[in-house]
């Protein structure tokens, strides 16, 4: 995203008009993306109201999708860095996990809220809560604890797990050479990728790489050490 | 305006998951009722652009919000670089609440502070 901005503001004289076609107006100026200001003082009346008026830096329109941490809940763990594969989260200067590219973000995908164990990451226009944003419930925390459980009975690292996962299929279908049966398994596996966090087809279709999600983990790993180090000699230091 | 607030519409623009109805009459009561109020297209958007705007109403003292869930609200504007102060505002769920009940909390202070 680029730097602070701010879109076309109109300011619109509360007494032109009825409520009615102030609202219709109104109604007519947010869908073309700008903001208005109801005023008792200044601004244009009612019938001065250009019928289109472009937004400020309009671009071609972009569906605001993209997580929003709630810091309360937070734990600062890293699972959505980890997670996430088209680089959306990042790291501030002072360690904190943070959003620095909502424009990766795809598109109704709410996967890295369903990984993160604290219920923290919230997708407002998502259709269900507590990822809409709607008050964490006990249910939902237990839930989520049970979902970290599973995760440390396979061994906590879910990349080295998918390694092994792809070295043993690799082996048995270099033996058995049944592409068919290949072709299966990766389309069970997308299916139930796509049920059980909710992600939708076009963002499996445009995965990374095996190649490239083994970078990514590489990084994520390189840049965890780096932290860690970096706390070891603030702890010695002190 | 109610209680000397600043009163903001968020219109929800990219997506349905605020009922239609719900937030066209919620933006019709506050022009029937012939407050001062200010109608964005859509927070998650400002959010994502840091507009300064959102800084601007946070920092105005009292803030009314008709948008959606508080918790998404507050985060939002913080994500925006804008971090409401603590009950500065009182954020109206146009997902979950009535239009009347939001228009009438709104405009005459009924329904009790969030």
């Amino acid at each position: 995203m680029s730097g602070p901005a701010t879109r076309s503001l109109v300011t619109l004289q509360i007494s032109g008009g009825d409520g009615a076609a102030r609202a219709a107006v109104t109604q007519t100026l947010l869908d073309q993306g700008i903001e208005v200001s109801a005023r008792r003082d200044g601004g244009v009346p009612l019938d001065g109201v250009p019928d289109v008026l472009p937004a400020a830096g309009a671009s071609a329109p972009w569906k605001p999708w993209f997580p929003v941490i709630d810091y309360t809940r937070c734990t600062n763990c890293m699972q959505c860095l980890s997670f996430c594969l088209f680089d959306v989260y990042g790291v501030s200067s002072d360690k904190k996990i943070q959003v620095q590219n909502q424009s990766n973000c795809k598109t109704d995908c709410p996967a890295c809220s369903r990984v993160c164990p604290e219920v923290a990451i919230m997708f407002p226009k998502y259709r269900h809560g507590p990822i809409n944003g709607e008050a964490v419930t006990a249910d939902d925390v237990r839930r989520e604890a049970m979902k970290v459980d599973i995760s440390a009975l396979l061994g906590g690292d879910i990349y080295s797990m998918l390694r092994d996962r792809s070295a043993k299929a690799k082996s048995r279908f270099s033996k058995e050479r049944d592409d068919d049966r290949a072709l299966k398994e990766r389309q069970n596996c997308l299916i139930a990728l796509k049920k059980n966090l909710d992600i939708p087809a076009e963002v499996l279709a445009s995965l990374p790489s095996a190649d490239e999600i083994r970078a990514k983990a590489e990084a994520v790993r390189a840049k965890t050490a780096a932290m860690l180090a970096a706390d070891g000699e603030t702890e010695r230091s002190t | 305006m109610s209680g000397g607030s600043r009163i903001v519409y968020c219109h929800c623009a990219f997506a349905k998951v605020v009922p239609v109805e719900v937030k066209t009459a919620v933006l019709s009561g506050l022009a029937d009722a012939g407050v001062e109020f200010d109608a964005v297209p859509d927070l998650c958007e400002m959010a994502a652009r840091a507009d300064a705007r959102l800084k601007e109403l946070s920092e105005c003292g009292s803030l009314q919000i008709a948008a959606c869930y508080p918790r998404a609200v507050k985060w939002l504007f913080a994500a925006g670089g804008a971090a409401l102060p603590d009950q500065a505002a009182r954020v109206w769920n146009m997902r979950v609440e009535s239009a009347d009940a939001i228009v009438n909390g709104i405009v005459r202070g009924e329904g009790g502070a969030a």
